[in-house]
């Protein structure tokens, strides 16, 4: 038989001078337009995280009275074991969050994209719902629910004892690590599932087609097409997930018990103390998961391919009895503890006195004996909200498509890419603070310089609410828009520069429309998160600016509970209004601009 | 290499340019007080700046439920000047005041913990202003200097809240003293609020320090602490967990859990016989380049006899005579439930205080694997 | 083939001295290679050689890092992407998923400053082209892979393109769509006459379409040439090998005379030997099916008798898996194999397991000299 002479010689080298030569290109008005652009995304991003974020880290380093002390804050935070138990109890939460969180919303996701499963479309309603509650609703809910005088601990009181002759009561011990978790994991999951349906539904048919031909199991094609094909997506999932449950507060202040976390320990530190050093000291503590997780993120990222081409082919997917029945199982479980959520949230809102007298009532409606602001308080939110949502989304697409598709500036985008990925580990009350830190301070003292800072004149308005939402939010639906950009063919741009078509052309022509289903979920995102969101705005809202969620906590401070519940139910219903609308509207759009999709 | 630098030195510019431009459409905007920039683009201008004479802002920690009641008053007095309430806790006004004390939004502060606003003087940020009519507060419960800081309007004191079904159903006596807590039969069922996070919380740590010595407050406390379910971060949570039974006793202020019982709930209040810790809610002028004449205008109207006598149908004790009753609930002699409270005393151990509690107590959240 | 002049007025494209490297992987070292007008030309290697990214460079989507690329005259070295004068298919088709197919043709027209009207001509006239008039109203995904590459034909050569770039473009498609497409882009090819280079892995492919074929390796040129040249003449034992199929013999130069043998079979070679010492190992090589069976004349060079040890049936022909077995002397049995025409091996009954005599004429052996 032949011999095996068949490759000529050993690689090729060239002189070292050679590999740092270009013949670079010259840079066309498009060239420029883009990196006027890039530089333009960077210096937003600049203005509203970063430089905020230093004037944070700033104060982490110092004392008091403001002289430079370094790391003494930090040094005096691990020397106190009490303080740094709370980075172990957060690590804690945080994986157990995640892992369940993911798997949940992993399942989730998988039932209702890759099976034909019964009543998906409704599924995928349901499950979002936890976003549009304030969560401070959520550990009302909860409390309801799990604590000590809760429907499930106190077996309905009676209900099922009475009627049925048995005792369902089951106390979980609420207050504490457990609590955390199950409130964590009903704020995660939801978002993991944003992230991950995307991912999911932009895959290639054929891939499946493929493997089975080769006979691969169900199994051997889940591990070997379906999980490959999502792992960028699966790893966003977890890292949001891991950042969002570490650094939350809201749910450890109200059913944490004792259990101390990072979060809470900021909330002690600033709001207990006005230890602003400190704070920011705990805050920056908050940052180091984002920081390693940015490392994976890239490492990961490299390796990713578009799976998404022109050739693509939606999946559908075919019955398998068993997997529908299974899955079937599993959505109506995790939809029925949502709906259960909301339900108690809006019984809350009707009873007289919980739990002592469950008369139901439609009192706690009239907002006009309580404080808070009211409706007045509520059309804020909801214009807050719609501006959020607009320009949040345009800005964020916008800027993503620069980081993913742009050639230029490299190095750039590699920074604007961490910056974006930042806000997600700033609690909202560390974003709230660098905010007056920053846009309050009306001039800087440079060398014995007086520069005047040009963004004094946001503080107080509707714009900077607007501007800390859109920070505050801002990575999952970076993540998604980055994932769905992600999944498209790269070759589009080359193509389009081979006929001379401009980028934006492009990007208008194609990119938007094929993104255009995790656009709208862009926007539905920042809508519902700016009207339920609390940390963030309590510190920046101005006196003429009350804010519906803000009126939650402060009625129930007041002790107003009910109201609270029934103002939540107020936001909830809005968001689920616009959803409904937002469906309508974009049903014709969608139909038309999607029609590719169906074979 | 090279490109890279071109890069950099491209985004300082545009930096550069871009800040000079805003510089200069921003510069008066920073100048002066009257500024009335139309590219705010807003509805709301920013307060601080806000070219409006009669237009104040004015932080409050007041319950929010009484605010309007104090306010159609205020509006009917003076019906020319625009008050722009900022309301919140206790902690987060505290907090707000002190993040923003190199450009100060608040003219006024109405309402807040004494306690806060010795911090806030700590920082400077407070102007003595002494308001008309001063000479009718109580001297006990305003800042002794001339001109004062700050003057007190009201003073609150802690006391428990009791949910008298959930003592029922466990077969428990009503607690009369704080003596009564450190009963082993409360053990698992009080609430406390977390001095750390707290200033209710540590108004009773101190209190108890104040009331019994240090050595004793603390004995006390180690044993309070062998029943104390858990502490929460707000200081009137423990009242409202009572009043839903999560948990039978929480230790609060008096006025939460009064006001939870006009709305139904099986609440009672217990003013311990040992006395109450107390502070004071008291208004100040804060410290800017212009002080706003109508700033001190509501100063002098929040101390005087029509204010007085609408915070006294909350409060049962306020600074100034009224010929208002004590509100129900309350003690008959409500100055006498109040124990020595030296705020200074508490403001200046404050640090070391809280460090000891933590010491003490915050590892019980420690991880229990 | 279509007959573009070879002349060097009649050059086209140059590719001048290109060296390009990611990192410290050198994916093109010093290629040049000039392309006439008219003319098909098929990049063709492993999968690394750097035929893509040769056409990437020439298309602007990578910046070489040393080198100059010369369109019709001008160099485009530093024109981005837009600036040149080519048209595109990649092996993804990279059809824009949300417009039909005459939508995606029109992408490029829209630019140009031609009327709704002229534009709608155009298209029509291009979906004719490709033989998918009635197309135009489908999205991508409504049509199957062979249309899909059809359409990103079409929308390449819009607008008029001087170069058109083809990457792998039908590496994607199944075998009997593969063929057929491969037919009716030479023939669109002859009927455009645009100057054309594709990228491809696959021999045949390249064979049956190119004017001439560019074969890679590890970032060089190996050769150039027409298919037949190519087939017949392949430069070095890489090329041989990628080429078709083809028998290697390791044999070794014996005496001053030129006698070289293979195992125990002395080989008659058309070559010139004696410059090599006697004892140096030659790298020859023999294409299956010119290895004469059954028919060699008894008492000619180059002959043994050779045990069949499997068949193997390809439809027009049969491959013979042959086994020369030494005859002691420390000799090694070779192999090789044979190709037969499908009549001759009924007509022979020619088995496994029989013995059977070939021949390996010796014009149809090649010599590669051993390596220095």
């Amino acid at each position: 038989m032949a011999s095996t002479t068949t490759s000529s010689s050993a690689a090729p080298t060239v002189p070292d001078a050679v590999i740092k030569q270009r013949v670079r290109q010259s840079v066309t008005t498009e060239d420029w337009l883009i990196r006027g652009l890039i530089v333009l995304a960077g210096l937003w991003l600049l203005v509203i995280i970063f430089l905020p974020l230093y004037s944070i880290i700033y104060r982490s380093l110092t004392d008091k009275a403001g002289n430079l002390i370094w790391f003494a804050n930090y040094a005096t935070y691990f020397q106190n074991p009490a303080l740094y138990g709370s980075l172990y109890n957060s690590i804690f939460i945080a994986t157990v969050s995640t892992i369940i969180s993911v798997l949940i919303g992993f399942l989730f996701s998988y039932a209702v994209t890759r099976t034909a499963m019964v009543g998906k479309p409704i599924f995928r309603r349901i499950v979002m719902l936890p976003l549009y509650m304030p969560s401070l609703i959520h550990a009302i809910a909860l409390i309801y629910l799990f604590g000590n005088q809760g429907f499930v601990t106190k077996g309905f009181f009676g209900y099922f004892r009475e009627n049925w002759g048995f005792d369902p009561s089951f106390d979980i011990g609420l207050y504490g690590p457990i609590g955390i978790i199950i409130g964590e994991v009903l704020f995660c999951f939801p978002q993991a599932i944003i992230i991950l349906i995307v991912a999911l539904s932009l895959t290639d048919a054929r891939l499946y087609e493929a493997s089975t031909a080769l006979r691969a199991s169900r199994i051997r094609t889940f591990f070997t097409v379906t999980v490959p094909s999502i792992k960028y997506g699966l790893i966003s999932a977890a890292f949001v997930c891991f950042t969002l449950a570490f650094t939350d507060f809201g749910i450890p202040k109200v059913v944490g018990g004792d259990f101390n976390v990072l979060a809470t320990d900021i909330y002690k530190q600033v709001i207990g103390q006005q230890n602003f050093q400190m704070g920011a000291t705990v805050s920056i503590l908050l940052l180091v998961p984002t920081v390693i997780a940015f490392a994976v993120d890239r490492i990961v990222q490299r390796r990713q391919m578009s799976l998404v081409n022109a050739r693509a082919v939606p999946l559908h997917p075919q019955p398998n009895p068993l997997l529908d029945g299974v899955m079937l199982l599993f959505c109506m479980i995790i939809t029925l503890i949502v709906l259960a959520m909301l339900g108690t949230a809006i019984f809350a809102s009707l009873v007289n006195v919980w739990p002592y007298d469950f008369t139901l009532t439609l009192k706690h409606y009239d907002f006009g004996r309580v404080g808070g602001g009211g409706f007045n308080a509520y059309w804020n939110s909801v214009r807050m909200s719609a501006y959020t949502a607009v320009f949040g989304t345009v800005i964020l697409f916008f800027s993503a498509y620069l980081i993913e598709k742009g050639k230029q500036l490299q190095w750039t985008r590699s920074i604007i890419y961490f910056i974006s990925i930042l806000p997600v580990a700033l609690p909202g009350m560390v974003i709230g603070l660098a905010y007056i830190f920053f846009f309050n301070q009306p001039s800087w003292d440079m060398a014995g310089l007086t520069i005047p800072n040009p963004f004094n004149v946001l503080y107080g308005t509707m714009t900077i609410l607007v501007i800390a939402n859109i920070v505050h939010y801002y990575t999952v639906p970076f993540l998604t828009a980055t994932t769905a950009l992600k999944q498209m063919d790269p070759e589009f741009e080359s193509v389009s520069a081979s006929m001379s078509v401009p980028f934006y052309k492009t990007f208008w022509r194609v990119t938007l429309p094929v993104c255009l289903p995790a656009v709208l979920e862009i926007a539905m995102y920042y809508f519902v998160s700016a009207m339920v969101t609390v940390s963030a705005v309590i510190f920046l809202y101005a006196p003429s600016l009350k804010l519906a969620s803000v009126a939650v906590v402060n009625m129930d401070d007041a002790g107003d509970t009910a109201a609270a519940a029934a103002m939540s139910v107020f936001i909830i219903v809005t968001s689920i209004g616009v959803r409904v609308l937002y469906e309508l509207v974009t049903w014709g759009i969608t139909r038309q601009t999607q029609a590719w999709k169906k074979r | 290499m090279k490109t890279r630098l071109l890069h950099l030195l491209l985004v300082l510019v545009s930096l550069l340019l871009v800040a000079c431009g805003q510089q200069q459409t921003a510069a008066p905007a920073a100048n002066g007080p009257a500024n009335s920039t139309p590219d705010t683009g807003n509805a709301a201008a920013p307060a601080s700046t806000s070219g409006d004479d009669q237009s104040i802002v004015v932080y409050t920690a007041l319950e929010d439920d009484q605010l309007e009641r104090y306010l159609d008053v205020f509006k009917a007095d003076h019906p020319e000047i625009n008050v722009e309430l900022v309301r919140d806790s206790t902690g987060i006004i505290t907090a707000k005041l002190l993040a923003e004390k190199d450009n100060p939004q608040a003219d006024v502060i109405w309402g807040l913990a004494a306690t806060s606003l010795l911090v806030a003087d700590g920082e400077g940020l407070l102007e003595p202003y002494a308001p008309e009519g001063l000479d009718r507060i109580n001297p006990k419960f305003r800042d002794p200097n001339d001109p004062p800081t700050w003057v007190g309007i009201d003073a609150w004191m802690s006391a428990f809240c009791v949910n008298t079904i959930e003592l029922n159903n466990n077969n428990l006596p009503m607690p009369e003293s704080w003596a009564d807590l450190v009963k082993p039969e409360y053990k698992g069922f009080i609430v406390m609020p977390n001095p750390n996070s707290s200033g209710t919380g540590f108004l009773s740590v101190s209190s108890f320090l104040q009331l019994m010595g240090e050595e004793k407050g603390w004995e006390y406390m180690d044993a309070l602490h062998e029943n104390i379910a858990q502490y929460t971060h707000s200081g009137s949570k423990p009242c409202k967990m009572a009043g839903a039974g999560e948990f039978p006793i929480g230790i609060s202020f008096g006025y939460r859990g009064i006001i939870q019982k006009e709305d139904g709930e099986p609440i009672e209040t217990v003013f311990p016989s040992e006395g109450s810790g107390w502070d004071l809610e008291a208004n100040a002028l804060v410290k800017k380049d212009t002080i706003k004449p109508s700033a001190k205008t509501f100063l002098d109207w929040a101390i005087g006899d029509d204010s007085m006598a609408q915070y006294a149908q909350s409060f049962a004790i306020v600074t100034a005579e009224t010929d208002q009753p004590v509100p129900e609930g309350f003690p008959k002699d409500p100055l006498a439930q109040l124990i020595d409270n030296d705020f200074q005393w508490a403001a200046e151990n404050r640090e070391a205080i809280l460090a000891e509690w933590l010491e003490r107590y915050d590892s019980k959240s420690e991880p229990e694997e | 083939m279509s007959a573009s002049q070879q002349t060097p007025d009649n050059v086209y494209l140059q590719v001048r001295n290109v060296t390009k490297t990611f990192g410290h992987f050198v994916a093109l070292a010093d290629i040049s290679l000039d392309m006439y007008r008219g003319e098909f030309i098929c990049f063709l290697g492993p999968s690394g050689c750097g035929k893509t990214t040769l056409l990437r460079i020439i298309a602007g989507l990578e910046e070489q890092n040393t080198g100059q690329i010369i369109q019709n005259g001008v160099d485009i070295s530093r024109f981005p992407p837009a600036r040149r004068d080519f048209g595109i298919v990649f092996q993804s088709y990279a059809l824009f998923p949300n417009l039909t197919a005459a939508k995606n043709i029109a992408y490029g027209l829209e630019q140009s400053k031609l009327s709704r009207q002229d534009i709608q001509e155009r298209v029509q006239q291009l979906l004719n082209l490709v033989g998918l008039p009635d197309s135009g109203h489908k999205y991508p995904a409504q049509l199957s892979g062979g249309q899909q590459q059809r359409i990103a034909l079409a929308r390449a050569l819009a607008l008029s393109p001087g170069l058109l770039l083809l990457d792998e473009p039908l590496s994607a498609l199944d075998a009997k769509v593969r063929a057929s497409l491969r037919t009716e882009m030479t023939s669109l090819h002859q009927r455009l006459g645009i100057t054309s280079i594709m990228v491809t892995h696959d021999q045949a492919e390249a064979l049956t379409m190119a004017d001439r074929v560019v074969v890679m390796d590890h970032g060089r040129i190996v050769q150039v040439g027409t298919s037949q040249e190519i087939y017949h003449h392949p430069a070095t034992p890489f090329v041989a090998n990628f080429v078709g199929v083809m028998n290697f013999m390791q044999a070794t130069v014996t005496d001053q005379a030129g006698t070289v043998y293979w195992g125990s079979l002395p080989l008659a070679l058309n070559h010139h030997v004696a410059q090599w010492p006697a004892g140096s190992s030659l790298t020859l090589a023999i294409r299956p099916e010119d290895v004469r069976v059954a028919d060699a004349a008894a008492g000619a060079p180059s002959v043994a008798l050779a045990h069949i040890e499997q068949t193997e049936f390809l439809g027009p022909t049969y491959r013979l898996h042959l086994r020369i077995p030494a005859n002691g002397n420390g000799h090694h049995d070779v192999s090789l194999l044979a190709d037969i025409p499908a009549q001759q091996a009924h007509h022979a009954a020619l088995q496994a397991a029989r013995m059977v005599p070939i021949q390996l004429p010796s014009e149809a052996i090649r010599v590669f000299a051993p390596e220095a």
